[in-house]
């Protein structure tokens, strides 16, 4: 493995003589400090959003005290969460009831690191970027299955057994409707599917009918992926309390609340690499700028978020038959069709 | 089939309880429901309740009736003066105090008025249970506008303590009429949109519609009442069978449905603030001049015998039952619940449903814990 | 039908029915404890009484007597009768369960355990509804002694 010809590397060989090696091993660690300080303040900005969408759509004000319209807010609940004492039930399984957050919050952080934020800014470009995701984030489920598993709480275990059927079953339909925009663009590499669409236009204009279809499948999976209203079935607070993090408590509970919304975002931007052009910006009017692309990613992404707190502040919630039906009688055999529509569409030439 | 059948026999499955409440969001106060599950299914559904009984009855052989009215608010909070009202009508009625048509009116505007916001809590809290939090916003928004109603009038926004024996407490507000009448015009736009975010939303329908089906005989034999039992086609309402205070004079209909599920449960409520707000209205243009509160003896003592008063309250049929023996107590009073009834259905009602399908099926019964518990 | 009516009918089913027309509205209808079964059977299932809807059940103790008091009503005929069945049993009061023909006597006979202790013979889950089990005495009693209660006089 070597070291690809990065800012970074540049830096440390150039200027400050160090060998490549060692300058190797320091890239690594900065870029994953950087990317730990970015998920954090993106999962603590993303609750604060999610707090202001609320407001604003049940017709009061929010969090508005803290800083610049309470941005502040989520930074002191935060500190208040690390602060406050770690409990359990008794008769936990404590081993696993311990490592079940790091599943769910180290996926989340994995997954993050694939994301082109722009042409010059991803930090881990592999050829099967799409695969890595989707395989990386279906870990998660394992970190919530157990954590209804170990706290020895029947309402947890029905949240976890809940979220067993639910992530699972949901995954296939993300699956299909990957693969067929995988046969629009040819690849699995993120930064070559957004310089395919660079060419082609946006997947979404390129692809018509079979990427809409594909979008709205990808849009209902991904939102009972990440949990969220109408699919919060796992948590559904009037039913089981909340759900498998029951007994979860201080950075315990943090953990599990801010990969809610890191994967929410994770979510997001797939969508807009997958249909909206990933960083691009709109005609192409800002693309020779360098870094600019960073802006439009994270814009249509958080665009793509609010479209997802809308339905969660608007919709009530399935019940778990009806979930089950809506993913195996409806999306999956459309998403399989899907495939074959997209296949023909390419097959023809019928892209733009 | 036969596959089906093997696996049956092959895997069994094993039924566990579970203990919901005392401390739990569904059940809407201090309630416990001991479930009997198979995996989400449910079995059985035992009520325990108790957590918040406050041995009203008891209480009320002590004390004289002008003070039994005190205790009546704390039955159901959310229908505090149609309770008080009860009490009072049946002092009235066993002792033989006429009051004036002024009295009647505005008891039954109070009546009407805290039967809206009882059905405005009930929506807000209903949207909750399916999972649609901005409904409850929704609901407290036109709610807060009825207490500043009842605040500006009697001084008390949810335990009202407004009627007494032989009248109301104080005489209405001189802003009454006007903001009775603007709460109206709001509240004739803002109706619809509970219908646009909710009820025509095609998650709730299907959480709604076939859900615990409860069918006339049943509603009878279970001695329900209120929406809950004109959901299923019981003609049941007090305010037409036997009216009391103004209703008698007023034109509404007794809303009715026949499907008997949770989702006409929901319709027959919503529909019924319609109706208080055509009962409002017809009364609230010429209020009768007069005194508010007639002239009644310092001590009130029933005459030997049984007497019985029913009003309609949100939550149906509201009785009180008191049995005097001549003195300024009685000897026996039994406040006869509407929630307290309701809850026999809830078992019929669950068979062969899911989790969410209790809390939805719990949540159109619309109890409120402290009227069943006493 | 008219209390009079009611009385006719009623009347013809048995001998030991006690009627009483003042002091309520309703017309009252005494019936001796052992034959309260039968007589609840029939006010429910005959055309002309069809006595279907519970409105309420009372417990009282009337300081010697331990009752219960039986408000049905009639969803077809709009008629109201009131039932009492006492028994001067104070150690061990029970009546005959009618939760079988009225559903809704389920939970008003554990409330009436509860509070008087009456026992009702083939009552699914008689319990305490509302108090703690470890409950002692039965507290809507006339005897029942409360150094706590600050109300009494």
């Amino acid at each position: 493995m070597t070291a690809n010809k990065t800012i970074i590397t540049d830096f440390l060989v150039d200027q400050m003589q160090m060998p490549v090696d060692i300058a190797f091993w320091v890239e690594i660690v900065v870029v994953a400090a950087v990317y730990l300080g970015v998920f954090a303040l993106l999962g603590l900005f993303l609750v604060w959003m999610e707090r202001r969408a609320a407001a604003f759509f049940q017709q009061r004000l929010g969090p508005n005290r803290r800083g610049p319209a309470g941005l502040f807010q989520t930074i002191a609940d935060a500190l208040k969460l690390v602060s406050k004492e770690i409990t359990g039930t008794e008769k936990r399984d404590k081993f696993l009831y311990t490592i079940a957050p790091y599943f769910v919050i180290v996926t989340a952080l994995m997954a993050l690191a694939v994301l082109p934020f722009s042409q010059e800014l991803q930090a881990f470009d592999i050829n099967l970027g799409v695969f890595f995701i989707t395989s990386v984030s279906s870990v998660a489920v394992i970190g919530i299955f157990l954590a209804g598993w170990a706290s020895n709480n029947k309402f947890s275990l029905l949240g976890g057994m809940r979220s067993g059927i639910q992530m699972i079953s949901y995954e296939l339909s993300i699956g299909m409707v990957i693969v067929a925009m995988t046969v629009l663009t040819g690849t699995l590499q993120l930064s070559e599917i957004i310089s395919f669409q660079q060419e082609h236009g946006w997947s979404i204009w390129s692809g018509h009918i079979p990427a809409i279809i594909g979008f709205m499948i990808f849009m209902i999976a991904g939102t009972a992926e990440s949990n969220r209203t109408p699919f919060d079935l796992v948590e559904a607070e009037s039913e089981l309390g909340s759900g498998y993090h029951s007994e979860y408590s201080g950075m315990n509970f943090a953990y599990y609340f801010l990969a809610e919304f890191v994967n929410m975002f994770i979510i997001s931007a797939m969508v807009v690499i997958l249909f909206f052009g990933g960083w691009l910006s709109p005609f192409g009017i800002t693309d020779g700028i360098p870094y600019v692309g960073v802006f439009w990613f994270v814009f249509k992404t958080l665009g793509v978020v609010m479209l997802m707190m809308w339905f969660r502040w608007t919709f009530p919630r399935f019940r778990i038959d009806q979930l089950l039906t809506l993913e195996w009688k409806y999306l999956i055999p459309i998403s399989m069709v899907n495939i074959v529509f997209m296949a023909l569409v390419v097959w023809l030439g019928l892209t733009f | 089939m036969g596959n089906q059948q093997f696996l049956a026999d092959k895997i069994r499955t094993q039924e566990y309880h579970l203990n919901m409440g005392p401390q739990h969001p569904a059940t809407h106060g201090v309630m416990r429901m001991v479930l009997k599950l198979d995996g989400e299914e449910i079995r059985d559904v035992e009520p325990v309740m108790g957590y918040i009984h406050r041995s009203i009855e008891k209480m009320s052989e002590h004390i004289t009736y002008k003070q039994i009215i005190h205790l009546t608010d704390r039955l159901d909070y959310l229908s505090s003066h149609q309770n008080n009202e009860a009490v009072a009508l049946l002092v009235e009625k066993a002792t033989g105090i006429e009051v004036n048509d002024r009295i009647k009116v505005i008891r039954t505007i109070m009546s009407e008025l805290s039967r809206i916001a009882s059905h405005q809590l009930w929506w807000a809290v209903m949207g909750m249970d399916t999972g649609a939090l901005t409904t409850f916003f929704y609901g407290f928004r036109d709610r807060e506008l009825i207490n500043d109603i009842f605040e500006e009038t009697c001084g008390s926004r949810l335990t009202m303590n407004y009627s007494v024996i032989g009248g109301v407490r104080y005489d209405l507000h001189e802003n009454f009429v006007k903001r009775v009448k603007d709460f109206i015009v709001h509240f004739r736009k803002k109706l619809p949109e509970y219908d646009q975010l909710l009820s025509n939303n095609v998650i709730f329908r299907k959480r709604t519609e076939g859900i615990g089906i409860l069918t006339k005989e049943q509603v009878i034999a279970f001695g329900m009442n209120g929406p809950t039992a004109r959901a299923s086609g019981f003609v049941c309402d007090i305010r037409k069978k036997i009216p009391y205070s103004a209703y008698d004079r007023v034109h509404f209909e007794e809303i009715m449905a026949t499907e008997g599920d949770a989702f006409a449960r929901y319709k027959v409520r919503i529909l019924e603030m319609w109706e208080s707000m055509r009962i409002i209205e017809q009364l609230i243009d010429d209020i009768p001049e007069g005194e508010f509160k007639v002239k009644t003896k310092a001590v009130i003592k029933l005459p030997a015998g049984e007497h019985l008063q029913r009003v309609e309250t949100a939550r149906g049929d509201f009785g009180v039952y008191a049995i005097s023996d001549g003195k300024k107590n009685p000897f026996r009073l039994k406040f006869r619940s509407p929630s307290f009834a309701n809850m026999h259905g809830l078992n019929k009602m669950s068979e062969g449903t899911k989790i969410a399908d209790l809390v939805v099926n719990f949540s159109t019964i619309d109890v409120v814990v402290p009227d069943i518990d006493r | 039908m008219t209390n009079t009516e009611l009385k006719e009918v009623i009347g013809s089913w048995s001998e030991n029915l006690n009627f009483v027309e003042e002091g309520s509205e309703f017309l009252i209808v005494e019936v001796p404890a052992a034959e309260l079964r039968k007589i609840a059977e029939k006010l429910k299932t005959d055309a002309n009484t069809a006595f279907d809807y519970m409105f309420s059940l009372t417990g009282v103790d009337y300081g010697e007597d331990l009752g219960l008091v039986f408000h049905i009503e009639s969803t077809t005929k709009n008629h109201m009768i009131e039932l009492k069945v006492k028994t001067s049993d104070r150690e061990n009061p029970n009546f005959d369960s009618v939760s079988d023909i009225w559903p809704a006597a389920y939970f008003n006979e554990s409330e009436a355990y509860d509070f008087f202790g009456i026992k009702f013979n083939g009552h699914k889950n008689l319990r305490r509804i509302f108090l703690d089990e470890n409950w002692i005495g039965w507290p809507m009693r006339k005897d029942y002694k409360d150094e706590f209660n600050m109300l009494t006089r």
